[in-house]
């Protein structure tokens, strides 16, 4: 079957079907890292989305000037380019949330969803889809990483944005937060089970 | 001084592995431990590309880049630190190339391993996220020499067990949709959990 390339199609492949995270094994890295709280993966999803989709722009609208030996650089130095103006705007604005995150900002550079969605859709489509790509896989990312900060937040702390949501009833019942599902572990396992739920509901399906 | 020493390089390599506790370098993690071998080449370049990057970001971050790193050209007032990524990535980028060329000059055995593995290097997360925690950190320059090279060997540890792992794990027979990558990043928890044991040792 060929993949029609129309805008509504590119904007939602990535969504389920060809999930960055789920399906394609790509940016995984950081979708484990922050995703303790719901707040610091929405902002990391958000600043994701505008990342791949600008930087999926401006190597599309380039794409025919770069020579294919250096392409690489090139596109490394645009992407830079965007996370320092990300990084630089959480800085300004979200000063917490940007400690929070920490390296992880810095670390869209190296995503392979960034690279991935570069090389192999930027480089060979005009701007306008390559931008609309770029904003599916965002969604796409920031879908998986708010499910499993969702799971995490609501297990680890009984609390989702910040805000209590197991109520006292039940801690004086004797119901205790799992802590561990705010270590490293926990988000491996999450992922795991993610992505089992994800091929088993899309058995069948080409 | 050489306990504190042997104190980052214990963490890097146990309580902070870069893969199991900070999540970097998954990616060639889940796409390379199918295979042993492999394993243990990508291992090694990992190693080799983190200690000889770590310290060469360590001296360009603190004699170009930092608040006040320029007085020594009469700038002391220019704060280039919002350059590091495009910087760090730029010196990875080109240390791997360097690298590739030196191996393929000297050492036609080492390349024949290592070569195929040092491209892909260069946009693993676990380099630049090692350099970036560095600065970070504020390690001298002698502990970034040892915080490179202890996470590069605790990168290698964990991608070398879980290659010997996914072995063993061939002859299971997991439920549908299970197999590949699902159970690779279950494994890799408990992996993680049996890592977490170390934090109880204090050095």
């Amino acid at each position: 079957m060929k993949i029609k390339n129309n805008a509504l199609n590119v904007l939602f492949r990535p969504i389920w079907r060809d999930n960055p995270i789920n399906i394609q094994m790509l940016g995984i890295c950081s979708a484990l890292a922050v995703t303790v709280q719901l707040k610091t993966a929405l902002v990391m999803a958000l600043s994701m989305t505008f990342v791949i989709s600008c930087s999926g722009f401006m190597i599309s609208l380039i794409r025919k000037q770069i020579p294919k030996n250096i392409r690489i650089i090139v596109e490394l130095s645009i992407i830079s380019t965007f996370v320092i103006l990300t990084d630089e705007f959480l800085r300004a604005y979200f000063y917490d949330i940007s400690k929070q995150l920490s390296v992880f900002v810095g670390l869209i550079i190296t995503n392979c969803i960034v690279m991935g969605r570069a090389e192999s859709f930027a480089l060979s489509n005009p701007p306008h889809l390559a931008f609309i790509d770029g904003v599916g896989n965002g969604i796409g990312y920031g879908s998986v990483l708010l499910s499993v900060a969702f799971i995490r937040e609501l297990l680890g702390a009984g609390k989702c944005f910040g805000m209590q949501v197991v109520p006292d009833y039940l801690y004086s019942m004797g119901y205790e937060d799992a802590g561990f599902m705010l270590l490293a572990p926990a988000a491996f396992i999450i992922i795991g089970l993610l992505v089992w739920l994800q091929k088993v509901l899309t058995k069948g399906s080409p | 001084m050489t306990e504190n020493l042997v104190g980052i390089f214990l963490n890097s390599v146990f309580t902070g592995n870069i893969l199991l506790a900070y999540f970097l370098g998954m990616c060639s993690f889940v796409a390379v431990s199918k295979n042993i071998n492999t394993a243990i080449g990508l291992g090694f370049a990992v190693i080799f590309v983190l200690s000889v990057t770590t310290p060469v970001n360590w001296l360009i971050y603190h004699f170009l880049l930092a608040p006040g790193a320029l007085h020594w050209i009469g700038l002391p007032d220019v704060n280039l630190s919002f350059l590091k990524f495009i910087m760090f990535i730029a010196v990875i980028a080109a240390m791997v190339q360097a690298i590739e060329i030196i191996i393929d000059r000297f050492s036609a055995a080492l390349y024949a391993g290592l070569g195929v593995f040092l491209p892909l290097i260069a946009v693993n997360c676990a380099i630049l996220g090692t350099s970036l925690f560095m600065v970070e950190r504020n390690h001298t320059f002698v502990e970034s020499l040892i915080f490179g090279f202890g996470s590069g060997v605790g990168w290698m540890m964990a991608i070398i067990s879980m290659a010997a792992i996914r072995i063993k794990l061939r002859y299971a027979n997991p439920p549908y949709g299970m197999e590949g990558y699902p159970l690779t990043m279950i494994v890799t928890g408990l992996m993680a959990m049996a890592f977490m044991l170390f934090s109880g040792i204090s050095f």
